[in-house]
C-alpha cells in the first residue's frame, strides 16, 4: 500500500491534468457529435469522471482529503442523474422507438 | 327682529323639505298651503326687519351664522348682511314670491307634479334669499348657484319634453359660463383685499384709485357673471327658451327676482364698479345692445310667453345701462317696478293661456277682452306701465334711467328712447292681438274660455295695483317729490355717489326728455292701435315670406343657429377628434405600440429556441469557452 | 394591541373568513365591513389634529436590510382611512344585487385589497408603501379580470402591466433612496433628510410621478382607464376609481413632492400643465362619449386632473382641497357608477342612446341621480363644491391663467354631466325604459347615504377640513423651506 501510494505521487501531475483533459475533451466532443441520446449520456458521465480524476489528482497533490470527499459527492450524484436520466430516455424511447436526440425537437417556439 | 334674519331663508327650506318628502303623500290642499305660508313667514319677517331697520341709525347689520370653509388664510363665515339694499330686495323676492306661489295654487292645479312644483319653488326662494342675504361673495355665490340649479329643474319641469330639458340644460350652461367668471372675480377679490366679506372689501376698495388695474379685472369679471345670470348680450339666449317652464316660474325666476340678481349683486358691489369707469363703460354698451337687439326681435315674436321673455331681456338692458352710467339707484329703481309689472305680465299672460288650454300663439287668440276682463284689465295696467306712461311705475324708473343716460352720453339716450318706442309698440301689439278684435281659435277653445279663479286673479289685481302706485316711492324732484327710494339706499351707494358727478339736468330740460320719450310710447301704441285694432291684421303664417329685416327679427337673428356651428358643432366634431384620433390613435397607438414593439422583438430571438439539443449543447459549450476566454484575457 | 395594526389586519382576517365562510359569505361580508369602519371610527375619535403622527407602529421586519414595518397616521392619512373604510361597506353593499360566481373569492380579494390600501395610506417605511402598492394590485387584477365583461382579460392585462411598470420604476427610486440614506434605512423620516442635488432629484421626482400619474391617471397616462372601469365588474370600478386612484395623488402628497422638493421644483409646472391639460381634454372628450360607463371614466380623468393641478399648485388652499376632494371623488364617483350599474343591470345596455325617460318610472332613482350630478358638478352646498372652489383657489393662487383652463370644468362639467342625465332621465320613455322599476331598499339604502354624505359635506365640510389642516401646513412649510434654502 505505501508503493502504490509513492508511485501515484511519483507521476507527476502534469500528466494527470493532460488524461483529464484528454478525457474531458473526448467527452464534450460525444456529446457534440453524437445524436443517441445514451452515447450523450455517456459522454457526460466521462466528463464527470475527468473533473473526478483531477480532483483526486489534486487531491493527492497537495495532501488535502477534501478533494476526494467531494469525489463522492460528485460520484453520489452521478449515480441520482443515472437514474433520472436512464429513466427518461427509456420513457423516450417507448415513445418513439427511437434514442434519437434530433427527433425531440418539439420544444421550440 | 334683524337678529332673526336667518328664519328668512329658513322658511322656505322648511317648506321645501316639507313639500319635497311629501310630495306623494300630502294632499294638494296641504301642498299648495305649506308652500305659501313658508313664503309668507318669510314675508312677515322681512317686513319687521325692514321697519326695524328703516328706523334704526345704523343701516348694516352682520350676522354671522358659523364658519364654513377655513383652509389657511381663507376664512369663509356663513352670514347673513342687512342693509337698505337687501333688506328691500328681500320684500320683493318673498312678497312677489308669496303673490307667485298664491298664484300657482290655481295655475298648477292639475298638474301631476304639484308637490314636486312647490318643493322647488320653495328650494328657489331659499337660495335666492341666501344670494340677496350673503354677506361675502362666496354666499352669495351659494344663491347665484343655487337659483341657477332650480331654473334647471323647473324650466325642465315638463321633462318628458326632450326640448324643454334641452332649455333647461342650455340655461344652467349658460349661466355657469358666467358663474365661472363670477368664480374668478372672487377668487381675484380675495387676493386683492385678503377677504370676500363685503364689509371688508368696499372700506378698502374706496380708498384705491379709480381704474386700477385690479378692479377692472375685478369688475369685468363679475360683469361676466352678471351677463349670464341676467341674460345680456351675448348669453341671452337661454331666456327666451326659458319659457318652456312653467309660467308662475317665468314670473317669479325669469322676470321678477333672479335675472335681476346680477343688477342686485353689481348695485351691491357698486363702490368696485365706480372706480372702474371702463367696466361701466362696456357694461352700459352691452346694455344698451341687448336692449334694442331683444326689443327688435320681440316686435315679429307670435308667441305671448316669447314676447314677454324678450321685453325681460330688454328690460334687463335698461337696467344694465343705467349701471353703465352710474345711475344705481335707478337701476335697483327699475329692478323694483319691472318686479311688479313684468310678473304681473307674466302672470296674466298664464292666466291667457290657462283659459286657451295651453294654446301660446296669439295669432289663435284674439277678443279676449269680454270673457276675461280681470285679466285684461291688469295686463293692461301692467302694459302701460312697462311702456312707461306717467304717472304708472315704469314711467318713473325708466326715464330715471333715461335723464342719468342724458347726462352720460346722448347717443346713448337716444338709442335708449328708440328702444322704449320698440317697447311701447310690442307690448300693445300683444295686448291688442290677444284681447281686442274677433276670436281666432278653435271651437274647443272658446267653449272652455273662461276667467280664472280667485287664487289666480287675486295676485294679479295686487300686482296691478303696485304697478300702478309701485314708482310713487321714487317720485323725481321736479315732481316735487322726495325720492324716498333714494334716501333710504343712501348709505348703500354713499361712497359711490361722492365718487360721481351729480345730475345738474335743469328741470326744464328733464321735462322735455320725459316729454320726448312719453311721446314715443305714446306714439308706438297708438301706431300698433292703428294696425292691429283698425285695420285687425293679423301676423303672417310661419311659412309666408318675410321681408329681410323682418325675417331676421322673427328668427332672432339666428343667433342660436350662430352659437350651433361656432360653439357647439365645433366642439362637439373636437370631442370626436380627440377621442378617436388623439386618444386612440395618437396616446393609445403609442401605448400599445410598446407592446406590440416587444412582440415584434420576440418574433426575431424566439428563432434561436430551435428544438435541436445539439444546438443547444453547442451553444452551451460556446458560452463556457467565451467565458473562459473572457476572464483570461480581460482579468 | 396597535390600534393601527387592528386597523390594517382586520380586512385580511375577513378576507381569510371569507375564504371558509362559502354561501354565506355575503352577509357575511356586510358585516364584516363594518368592523375596519369602526375602527376608524374610534380612531377618529381619539385623533389629535395636530401635524404629529398618531398611532405609531414601528416594529422590526427585516432589520438586515433596514426594513421596518413603520406605519402611522397623520391628519392626510387620516382622510384617506375614512375615504377607504367608508366607501369598502357601500361598494360591498352595491354588489349584493349582483349574482357573482363564486362569490367568497370575491369578497376575499376586496378585503385583500383593503388591507393593501391601508397600508399605503399608513405606510411610513419605503418598503411597506412599496409592498402595500403591490398588495393593493392583485386583487383589483383579479377582481378585473374574474368578474369582468367580455374584453376582459385583453383590457386587464394593459391595466396590469401599465401600472406595474409604473412601479417598478417607483421601486428603482425607493431601491436608490434607500442606498443614499446614511444608514441604510427606508423609513421615510431619513428619505425626508436627504440633500440630494437637483438633476438627481429630478430623476427621482420623474420616476415618483410616473407611477403616480399612471395610477391617478394624469394625462397622457391615461388611456387604460376608460377601457378598463367600462370592463371591470361595477365593484371593480368603483374600487378602482373611488380608492384606487387616491393612491397616487396621496403619494405625490406624502412621497414625491416631500422626497424630492428640489425635482418638484424643477418639474413641478410640467406635471400642473399636463394635469390641466387633461382637465380640458378629457371634458371635452366625455361631451360625446355614448356609453354611460365610458363618459363617467372621461369625468373621472378631469375632476382628477383638477385634484392634482391643485396639489401641483403647491399651497394651503390647493392641498386642502385636494384633501377633501379625495373624500368627495370618492363618495361621488361610487355613486355615479352605482346609479349606471342600476340602469345597466336594469336595461341591457350603457349606450345613452337607448336610454330616456327614465324619470317617469323611477322618480326616487331620477332624485339620487340629480343630487350625485350636482355633486359632481361642484354645485355649492355639495361635497363637490367645496374641493372644487379650494381647488381652483389654489391653481388661482399659482396663475390666473391656469385657474380660469382649469376652471373651464365648472362649464364642461355641466356639459356633459347634464347631457347625460338628460340623455338617460328626461324624455319621453322608449318601450324598454317604460318597464324601468324604481329602486328597491338595498339601491335605495346606498343611494341614501351617498347622497347624503354630498349634502353634508357641502353644507359643514369644516370637521373634515379640520383633520389634515395642521400636517398638511407643516408639510408645505417643510418642503417650502427646502426649496429655499437651495
Amino acid at each position: 500500500m505505501e508503493n502504490v501510494t509513492q508511485a501515484l505521487q511519483g507521476v507527476p501531475l502534469n500528466h494527470y491534468i493532460l488524461l483529464s483533459a484528454i478525457i474531458f475533451a473526448i467527452g464534450v466532443i460525444g456529446v457534440l457529435i453524437r445524436r443517441n441520446a445514451i452515447v450523450i449520456f455517456m459522454s457526460i458521465e466521462l466528463m464527470l469522471n475527468a473533473v473526478n480524476l483531477l480532483l483526486t489528482a489534486f487531491s493527492v497533490h497537495h495532501n488535502d482529503a477534501s478533494g476526494q470527499i467531494f469525489v463522492f459527492f460528485i460520484m453520489a450524484l452521478a449515480a441520482a442523474e443515472v437514474a433520472v436520466g436512464l429513466a427518461i430516455i427509456v420513457m423516450i424511447f417507448r415513445n418513439t422507438n427511437s434514442t434519437d436526440v434530433n427527433i425531440l425537437n418539439k420544444l421550440k417556439w | 327682529m334683524i337678529n332673526l334674519v336667518w328664519l328668512v331663508p329658513l322658511f322656505p327650506l322648511i317648506g321645501f323639505l316639507i313639500n319635497g318628502l311629501g310630495r306623494n303623500t300630502l294632499s294638494k290642499s296641504v301642498i299648495g298651503l305649506t308652500g305659501c305660508l313658508a313664503v309668507l313667514a318669510s314675508f312677515i319677517v322681512s317686513l319687521g326687519i325692514f321697519i326695524e331697520l328703516n328706523a334704526s341709525n345704523t343701516k348694516s347689520f352682520i350676522v354671522p351664522l358659523f364658519d364654513w370653509i377655513s383652509a389657511g388664510t381663507v376664512k369663509i363665515p356663513f352670514s347673513f348682511m342687512v342693509d337698505p339694499l337687501s333688506a328691500l330686495m328681500l320684500l320683493i323676492v318673498t312678497g312677489i314670491g308669496f303673490l307667485i306661489h298664491l298664484y300657482s295654487t290655481g295655475y298648477m292645479s292639475h298638474d301631476a307634479g304639484f308637490g314636486k312644483f312647490f318643493s322647488y319653488l320653495n328650494l328657489f326662494i331659499f337660495f335666492m334669499l341666501l344670494l340677496v342675504l350673503g354677506s361675502n361673495y362666496v354666499i352669495m355665490f351659494i344663491g347665484w348657484e343655487g337659483v341657477g340649479l332650480c331654473s334647471y329643474l323647473l324650466i325642465g319641469f315638463w321633462y318628458t319634453n326632450s326640448s324643454y330639458a334641452s332649455a333647461a340644460k342650455k340655461a344652467f350652461i349658460m349661466n355657469r359660463i358666467g358663474d365661472l367668471g363670477f368664480l374668478i372675480a372672487v377668487f381675484l377679490i380675495f387676493t386683492t383685499f385678503n377677504s370676500v366679506e363685503f364689509a371688508v372689501i368696499f372700506p378698502q376698495a374706496a380708498s384705491m384709485l379709480a381704474g386700477d388695474r385690479a378692479l377692472i379685472i375685478i369688475t369685468s369679471l363679475l360683469f361676466v357673471g352678471a351677463i349670464g345670470k341676467s341674460a345680456q348680450l351675448p348669453l341671452f339666449t337661454w331666456l327666451p327658451d326659458a319659457m318652456a317652464g312653467p309660467t308662475p316660474v317665468s314670473a317669479l325666476i325669469h322676470a321678477a327676482t333672479m335675472v335681476t340678481a346680477g343688477i342686485y349683486m353689481i348695485a351691491r358691489s357698486n363702490i368696485l364698479f365706480t372706480l372702474a369707469p371702463q367696466t361701466l363703460h362696456v357694461i352700459a354698451i352691452v346694455g344698451l345692445a341687448t336692449l334694442l337687439l331683444a326689443a327688435t326681435i320681440a316686435v315679429t315674436q307670435n308667441d305671448i310667453k316669447k314676447v314677454l321673455a324678450y321685453s325681460t331681456v330688454s328690460q334687463l338692458g335698461y337696467m344694465f345701462l343705467g349701471l353703465g352710467v352710474g345711475a344705481y339707484t335707478g337701476a335697483f329703481f327699475h329692478v323694483i317696478t319691472h318686479a311688479f309689472f313684468k310678473a304681473l305680465l307674466f302672470l296674466g299672460a298664464g292666466s291667457v293661456i290657462h283659459a286657451m288650454s295651453n294654446e301660446q300663439d296669439m295669432r289663435n287668440m284674439g277678443g279676449l277682452k269680454k270673457k276675461l276682463p280681470v285679466t285684461f284689465l291688469t295686463m293692461m295696467i301692467g302694459t302701460i306701465a312697462i311702456a312707461g306712461l306717467p304717472p304708472f311705475s315704469g314711467f318713473f324708473s325708466k326715464d330715471e334711467i333715461l335723464a342719468h343716460v342724458y347726462e352720460h352720453n346722448q347717443l346713448f339716450w337716444v338709442l335708449g328712447v328708440i328702444g322704449a318706442v320698440f317697447t311701447s309698440f310690442y307690448m300693445f301689439r300683444m295686448m291688442f292681438l290677444t284681447f281686442n278684435g274677433s276670436f281666432r281659435g278653435t271651437t274647443a277653445q272658446e267653449h272652455h274660455l273662461h276667467e280664472s279663479p280667485s287664487s289666480m286673479t287675486i295676485p294679479l289685481i295686487v300686482l296691478a295695483v303696485l304697478s300702478v302706485i309701485g314708482g310713487f316711492i321714487g317720485i323725481p324732484e321736479i315732481f316735487g317729490g322726495g325720492h324716498w327710494l333714494q334716501n333710504f339706499l343712501s348709505p348703500v351707494f354713499a361712497v359711490s355717489a361722492g365718487k360721481m358727478p351729480h345730475l345738474t339736468l335743469d328741470h326744464s330740460t328733464e321735462f322735455i326728455l320725459m316729454a320726448v320719450s312719453v311721446a314715443g310710447a305714446l306714439g308706438a301704441m297708438l301706431f300698433a292701435y292703428q294696425k292691429y285694432v283698425k285695420k285687425g291684421e293679423v301676423p303672417a303664417e310661419d311659412r309666408i315670406e318675410r321681408g329681410t329685416l323682418a325675417r331676421l327679427s322673427y328668427n332672432k337673428y339666428y343667433i342660436d343657429e350662430i352659437y350651433a356651428s361656432l360653439i357647439t358643432r365645433p366642439l362637439d366634431s373636437l370631442s370626436g377628434f380627440f377621442h378617436k384620433v388623439v386618444d386612440k390613435k395618437g396616446i393609445d397607438g403609442l401605448v400599445n405600440g410598446f407592446g406590440k414593439g416587444a412582440i415584434e422583438a420576440s418574433k426575431s430571438f424566439r428563432l434561436l429556441q430551435s428544438g435541436m439539443v445539439g444546438f443547444y449543447i453547442f451553444m452551451m459549450v460556446f458560452g463556457i469557452v467565451a467565458l473562459l476566454v473572457y476572464s483570461m484575457y480581460k482579468i | 394591541m396597535e390600534i393601527l395594526l387592528l386597523q390594517i389586519f382586520i380586512p385580511l382576517i375577513a378576507a381569510a373568513v371569507m375564504l371558509i365562510a362559502g354561501k354565506s359569505a355575503r352577509s357575511l361580508a356586510g358585516v364584516l365591513s363594518l368592523l375596519p369602519l369602526a375602527v376608524t371610527a374610534y380612531m377618529y375619535v381619539n385623533f389629535v389634529p395636530d401635524a404629529s403622527i398618531q398611532y405609531l407602529v414601528n416594529l422590526p421586519w427585516v432589520p438586515q436590510f433596514g426594513i421596518n414595518f413603520k406605519a402611522g397616521v397623520d391628519g392626510i392619512s387620516m382622510i384617506l382611512l375614512i375615504l377607504t373604510n367608508l366607501l369598502i361597506p357601500i361598494i360591498i353593499l352595491s354588489s349584493f344585487k349582483h349574482e357573482i360566481k363564486n362569490q367568497s373569492a370575491f369578497y376575499a380579494l376586496i378585503f385583500f385589497m383593503q388591507s393593501g390600501l391601508l397600508l399605503v395610506f399608513t405606510a411610513l417605511d419605503g418598503f411597506l408603501f412599496y409592498v402595500g402598492w403591490e398588495i393593493a394590485l392583485i386583487p383589483i387584477y383579479f377582481i378585473c379580470a374574474l368578474w369582468g365583461g367580455q374584453n376582459r382579460i385583453q383590457v386587464n392585462l394593459k391595466f396590469f402591466i401599465y401600472t406595474i411598470a409604473g412601479s417598478l420604476i417607483m421601486l428603482l427610486a425607493i431601491i436608490y433612496l434607500h442606498l443614499q440614506t446614511p444608514n441604510n434605512s427606508y423609513d421615510i423620516a431619513e428619505f425626508y433628510k436627504l440633500n440630494l442635488d437637483s438633476s438627481t432629484q429630478g430623476w427621482i421626482f420623474w420616476a415618483f410621478f410616473l407611477a403616480f400619474a399612471i395610477k391617478m391617471p394624469v394625462f397622457p397616462f391615461h388611456t387604460w382607464q376608460p377601457d378598463t372601469y367600462t370592463e371591470a365588474p361595477t365593484a371593480g370600478t368603483m374600487l378602482l376609481s373611488g380608492i384606487m386612484l387616491k393612491m397616487g395623488i396621496y403619494g405625490v402628497i406624502r412621497w414625491l413632492i416631500p422626497v424630492a422638493p428640489l425635482g418638484f421644483h424643477d418639474w413641478g409646472l410640467t406635471a400642473l400643465v399636463l394635469s390641466i391639460i387633461g382637465v380640458v381634454y378629457a371634458s371635452i372628450i366625455a361631451f360625446t362619449q355614448n356609453d354611460i360607463k365610458r363618459l363617467i371614466a372621461y369625468s373621472s380623468i378631469a375632476h382628477v386632473g383638477l385634484i392634482s393641478a391643485g396639489i401641483f399648485a403647491w399651497n394651503m388652499q390647493g392641498l386642502q382641497g385636494a384633501m377633501i376632494q379625495m373624500l368627495n371623488h370618492g363618495i361621488n364617483v361610487v355613486g355615479m357608477f352605482f346609479v349606471a350599474d342600476i340602469i345597466i343591470r336594469r336595461m341591457g345596455t350603457r349606450e345613452l342612446d337607448q336610454l330616456g325617460g327614465i324619470a317617469k318610472p323611477a322618480p326616487k332613482l331620477a332624485i339620487a341621480f340629480l343630487i350625485i350630478v350636482l355633486g359632481t358638478v361642484a354645485l355649492p352646498l355639495t361635497n363637490g363644491f367645496i374641493g372644487e372652489f379650494l381647488l381652483l383657489m389654489g391653481v388661482y393662487n399659482y396663475n390666473i391663467y391656469f385657474a380660469a383652463l382649469a376652471g373651464l370644468t365648472i362649464i364642461l362639467g355641466a356639459v356633459y354631466m347634464l347631457r347625460m342625465y338628460q340623455k338617460v332621465m328626461l324624455g319621453v320613455t322608449n318601450e324598454r325604459t317604460t318597464i324601468f322599476s324604481d329602486i328597491d331598499t338595498t339601491e335605495k339604502s346606498v343611494l341614501l347615504i351617498v347622497s347624503v354624505l354630498i349634502i353634508v359635506i357641502g353644507i359643514y365640510p369644516q370637521p373634515i377640513l379640520h383633520i389634515s389642516e395642521a400636517a398638511i401646513s407643516n408639510l408645505l412649510e417643510q418642503v417650502n423651506q427646502k426649496i429655499l434654502v437651495q
